[in-house]
Order: structure tokens, then sequence, then C-alpha cells
């Protein structure tokens, strides 16, 4: 693995002048995905904030090849150029190793994306998936998704008097990926520059469709002090709301245990969007997040000791 | 050189590909064009074509990889039919706008609800606004000419535009007619190796395909397309008399039949139009002065040209083979009434709908048509619209 002076050393593929918002988690995850991969690179890009943010025409902030086409198909559009390089390398007419990635916020893959994102990587094709995931639409406006955690107040699921914030917990993407027999899934934060670069590195010299789901913070939809962007996700880390882990050829490994798993509460009060539920007369919601917390945490503990 | 052989609509699409031999396929089954992509992946499966197929989880699907392959500077092709066709509405605009030239065989079928396999061209008509040309067939030996000509018509330096060609589902896609095929490497030679475009592989030359545009810039990239669409005319000409040279067929933006003396004509797209030419020699021996006119390329509309053909004629019933659900009229005869509204001798109009989900349309039909527009002649006026063949 490279190290950060290796880093950043090499040509930027993701470069400045983006309107992404200070303290955004997307363009740092961009940068430090496109960072990790020295090889010349196709992106695709799901409509989202990272797209809108970096393709305002008559600029943009790849300086590598980049296709967009709509909010639901960013894993079919690779398909589709994965498969056009795969033919056109086998005619001759191009001699580079290409890696192909594709970028989707949750909504473009959790919710409306998930059809594309399974018939690709039904088929195999050689791409990383990189779901920087802000557990909302926040593109539109901060819309619950499915991705969004129980609890989390948005504009479709706002806390009110009744309902307080979103009622479900969010789904479990990771198996569904892992469910395909894909032969690489991880969990990320762009916190940990480090464990970010390894897997993507990994992940791109796996063959086939490989997935990575990154915690990306949104500062707007959370909403939080932009300065702790970074240590948010490091803090979902340390709280197991968000493990780093990764599965190899369907084999769990866990990538970090914290010395002392700390109460969810340390995670919610550096946001709005949970600050109903540290109010009096709703711990027991606290105490029912905490719970299924725990219990998806010791489920992973389970998966990667059989292995 | 060439061969006659009998095929369906559909083995002439397949055969076409083949003979085309594009760099990807992406596609997805839908009746009646299933047989389209089933044929095409058995000559994968057996090597003789150069051509990846991406088998899609659906039609949306095959649009969007279609979309990425031809953004990577791949041919790139693909077939559906209907509700397959509903279902890629969104990825037809975004092609058009993206300027790629993709192809695609498209077999005319009623779209939902009520749920109906069998030809009507309502599917097509939903796609009239996307920015794609749209050629429709009389028969299989004019949908094997059509998708062969659209790889170059698509890929024109001025058009680079996406382009359907279609069939009638079930009356062309699964009848047997006799056809006359071209020589692998005739065909080669025709649509030779695709013009560079700017794509998606060149690392030396990145792009960024699919920008947002916002107030600034949108208004320039769409009055492109209608520019590619303006130009696509001379194009699709130019193209049509260069495969004319090759196989002695002649294709314009439509066709007409004994129309030049014509008082009483019908307008109509696809393959009906054999039915009603048969009721046109009828009309014709008994001394009425009857003709037609067949629409191929409704997209572009050759709106200059439909007029010139047709400002003579003193009664005009336009048949179409979907509703426009506009309260008064199909999507040909808006077209038609527009051609028109300019003309020195303005033609009485009557628009019929005919045929929707594959109802039968029998010479009787068509005269029965020919007899209201006999009566709007003799009465000076006209009844709109008249659906024809339907228990009311």
């Amino acid at each position: 693995m490279p190290s950060i002076k290796d880093l950043a050393k090499r040509e930027a593929k993701f470069v400045s002048g983006h309107r992404l918002c200070p303290g955004c988690g997307a363009g740092v995850v961009a940068r430090h995905v496109m960072l990790a991969i020295d090889k010349p690179v196709v992106v695709g890009c799901a409509t989202g904030c990272l797209e809108v943010s970096s393709t305002i025409f008559p600029y943009t902030s790849w300086a590598t090849p980049f296709i967009h086409s709509a909010f639901e198909n960013v894993a079919a559009t690779i398909s589709g150029a994965e498969t056009a390089y795969r033919t056109l390398k086998k005619q001759g007419k191009i001699d580079k190793d290409v890696v192909f990635v594709a970028f989707g916020g949750d909504g473009g893959t959790y919710d409306i994306g998930l059809q594309s994102l399974s018939g690709a990587a039904e088929r195999g094709h050689k791409m990383l998936y990189v779901c920087y995931n802000n557990q909302a639409y926040m593109n539109t406006g901060v819309q619950r998704s499915s991705a969004t955690p129980r609890g989390a107040s948005t504009t479709t699921s706002p806390a009110g008097k009744v309902i307080p914030g979103k009622v479900q917990f969010s789904k479990d993407i990771m198996s569904i990926m892992v469910a395909h027999y894909i032969p690489y899934a991880a969990q990320t934060i762009p916190g940990r520059w480090n464990d970010l670069v390894n897997k993507v590195e990994k992940a791109t010299n796996a063959d086939g469709l490989s997935f990575i789901n990154v915690l990306s913070p949104c500062r707007l939809g959370w909403p939080h002090k932009p300065e702790l962007a970074m240590e948010i996700t490091r803090l979902a880390v340390e709280t197991c709301l968000w493990p780093l882990y990764e599965v190899i050829d369907g084999k769990y490994k866990l990538n970090y245990k914290p010395k002392e798993k700390k109460p969810i509460t340390e995670w919610f009060k550096l946001q709005g969007r949970f600050a109903h539920l540290l109010k009096p007369g709703n711990e027991h919601l606290l105490e029912s997040i905490q719970q299924e917390v725990d219990r998806r945490w010791e489920n992973l503990l389970k998966k990667c000791e059989t292995n | 050189m060439s061969i006659r052989v009998a095929k369906t609509g559909n083995e002439a699409f397949a055969e076409a590909m083949r003979q085309i031999n594009p760099d990807v396929v992406a596609a997805y089954p839908i009746t009646p064009a299933t047989e389209i992509v089933q044929i095409f992946s058995q000559f994968v499966a057996d090597g003789i074509v150069k051509t990846e197929y991406i088998a899609v989880e659906s039609e949306h699907s095959a649009m969007s990889a279609c979309i990425g392959a031809s953004a990577a500077g791949a041919r790139t092709m693909t077939g559906t039919s209907s509700q397959g066709l509903a279902l890629m509405w969104e990825m037809l605009y975004i092609a058009a706008g993206l300027r790629l030239p993709i192809i695609m065989s498209v077999v005319n079928r009623a779209l939902s609800s009520p749920i109906n396999i069998h030809c009507d061209h309502s599917d097509g008509m939903g796609a009239r606004d996307s920015g794609w040309i749209q050629i429709f067939s009389e028969n299989v030996q004019e949908a094997y000419d059509n998708i062969i000509q659209a790889v170059r018509i698509a890929e024109h330096p001025d058009v680079r535009l996406p382009v359907m060609a279609t069939t009638d589902g079930f009356i062309l896609s699964h009848c047997l007619e006799v056809a006359e095929f071209l020589d692998d490497d005739v065909v080669q030679k025709f649509v030779g190796d695709a013009p560079h475009r700017p794509n998606i592989l060149d690392f030396e030359n990145p792009i960024t395909l699919g920008a947002l545009d916002l107030q600034d810039y949108y208004f320039e990239h769409r009055r492109q397309v209608a520019e590619a669409m303006s130009k696509s005319i001379k194009a699709i000409d130019e193209i049509a008399s260069e495969y004319e040279k090759l196989t002695g067929r002649r294709y314009d933006f439509f066709e007409t039949y004994k129309l030049d003396d014509a008082e009483y004509a019908i307008i109509l797209i696809g393959s009906t139009t054999g039915t009603a030419k048969d009721v046109v020699d009828e009309l014709r021996s008994k001394g009425k002065k009857v003709g037609l006119m067949k629409i191929r390329v409704f997209r572009p509309f050759n709106y200059l040209k439909v007029r010139k053909a047709l400002e003579n004629v003193k009664v005009l019933g336009v048949m179409d083979r979907a509703d426009g659900l506009n309260s008064f009229c199909g999507p040909l005869y808006s077209e038609i009434c527009t051609s028109l509204y300019e003309a020195n001798n303005r033609p009485l109009l009557m628009n019929f709908i005919y045929g929707l989900g594959g109802r039968e349309v029998k010479e009787e039909d068509i005269e029965n048509t020919f007899e209201h527009l006999f009566r709007a002649g003799k009465e000076g006026k006209t009844v709109n619209t008249v659906y024809i063949g339907v228990r009311e």
C-alpha cells in the first residue's frame, strides 16, 4: 500500500473547483478513491450531490474520462462501458489496462439503483462500485432513504409530535451484496484514509464487481459542524454503528475492533437529526436503537469468527 | 450479390445485426421482439460475430448499458417492444441528448393497460419527441434495409443521433416473407468502420459526458439536438441514394402510391399499407381517383416534401394506429395538419384511428375509410375522429 506521501505525489484525477459543501464527505471519498487507483480510470456517477457539484458545464473536476447518465443506473451504464472496453481490447483497438469505477449515493444504491447494481453484480462486470453513503437523499433536500438510520429526522421522516423521525432501521446493503457472491465487499470511512485506500486497492484487483460502502457525512443533512466531518465518521466506528470490515470471496474479516464500545448517544449528540432523541421521554427509543446496533455488531462478530 | 430468402421480420433484424457485426449488444427479452436477441445471442454463442452481448436485467438497464458502451466508442445495438420501450423512456432522451448513435430494432406493440401483445404504434409514438430518428417498415424487406441504413444515419457526423427502425408486431415480426438479403461483405462495406467520436476510453483527451447544464447552457445543447435532427434529413436522403446504388431499392421519407392525380387519398404507416394498396387498385378499377401515402421516416418528419405531395388532393384521410388521447386526434394527423397549413390548396382532412391492440384491418375497413372520404368530398365537410373497426 502506498504511503500518504506517495499518494500526495500522485496526479489527482478528482481535482479542486467542485462545488461540494465544506465538510462534505463525498469530495474526500472521491479524491481518496481516485488517488488509490494508479491506472487509467473511467468514472461513472449516479445523479446526486457528487455528480451535480463536480460537473457544472463547462467545468469539471474529473481529470479522467467521466460519464453520468441518470440516477438509478450507474451500474448498468458502467456495465456498458466496461463491456465496450473488453471487446475493443480484444479487437486490438485499445491496449491500456483500464479500471472502471461507479459512484452512487445511498439513494442511487440502496433504493432506486438496487436493480441495476444487482444486475451488474450478477453479470460480474469488472468494476468498483462505491456507495458514498450519507444516509438520505441529500441532493434533493434530505429525504429519508432505506439507508437512513432509525430515529433520524429527515424532511420525509420528520420528527413530529407523534412520530419521532424515521421508524425503520436501515437496510443491510452489505449482506445483499455479499449474497451476490461478489469477490470483494467492504465497509469503510473517509476518516481513516489508509483503510479506505487499502480497500480500494483490493477492490480494483478483484475479478468481478466489487463493492465499497463508505460513510459520508453531510453537514447540511445530518447536520454537523463542518470541521467535525472526519471525526464523526471515526466515532461511527467507535460506537459500532459503522464497523470497518471486508468480505473477501465470502469470508468476513473485521478490520478494527474498538477497545471500548462507545454508546450510540456519543455519535447522536454531534448531529442535529438526532437531537429530538436526546430529549427526556425518548429513552426507550435510544434503547431500541442501541439494542439493534448491538445485535448487528454481534452478528458481524459471529460472521467474522466463523471464518 | 444478394440472395432471396423467406424470413420473418425478427429473423431479418437478427440477420442484419449479424452482418453489421456490432461491438456491443445489450438487450432484454419482450414479446414480440424476443426472437431478435434470441437469434442474435446464438450468433454470439457460436462465435460468428465479434459482439459482446450483455444480457441485462431490464430494458432500462439495456438502454443504460447501450449508453455506456456507445459513450466508450463502441458500435452498439439493441432491440425491444412496447412496455420495454416505455421502460426505456427516460434513457431514450439521454441517449439522444448525449448524441450517441445507438441503433435499435423496435417491434411495434400496443401499450398496457389492458395488457396486449399485438400490433399498434402507441409504443413508437410515445418516443416521437425523444430525439430518436424513427423509421417504420411496411414489410420484411424494408425492415432489413432500414436497420442497415440506420447504422450509417446514426453515425453520420452531421447527425450523431440514435435511430430506431421498426416492424409491426406479429404481422411482420412473425410472418414469413420473401426478401432479398445482401452478402455479408456488401453490408460490411456499406456500414464501414464507425467514424471517430470523442469517447470515454480516450485518456489523452478525457471528456466529462453527461454534465449538469444550468440555465446558461441547457438550451444551447438542446438546440444542437434539434439542429442535428434537421440535418438528418439530408443525411437520410444521401444514404438512401447510396443504398439504392447497391440494391436498386429506393427509399424516401415516404412512399406514394397512385397519388399523383388522386382526389381522395389516405396516409398511413406500416404493414397495413399492403392491404391499402390492394384497395386503391380495386377502387381505381372502378374509376375512383384514389391513392395513398405511406410514411416511412416519422422522425425527422419531412413537412415540406409531404406538403408538396399532398396539396392537390381533395380529401385526405389520415390513419393513425395509435390514439393521441388528446380529445381530438392521433399523432400522425397532427403532423399532416402541420404539413398542410401553408399549402396552396388545403385538402379536407379526416382522422381515422384503427387497428389498436392488433385489431385486424381488412380490405373492407380501408374501403369504409375511403367511403368516409367520398362522403366528405360530396358534402364538403368532415367528421373527426372516426374509429375504424371498433364496437361502439
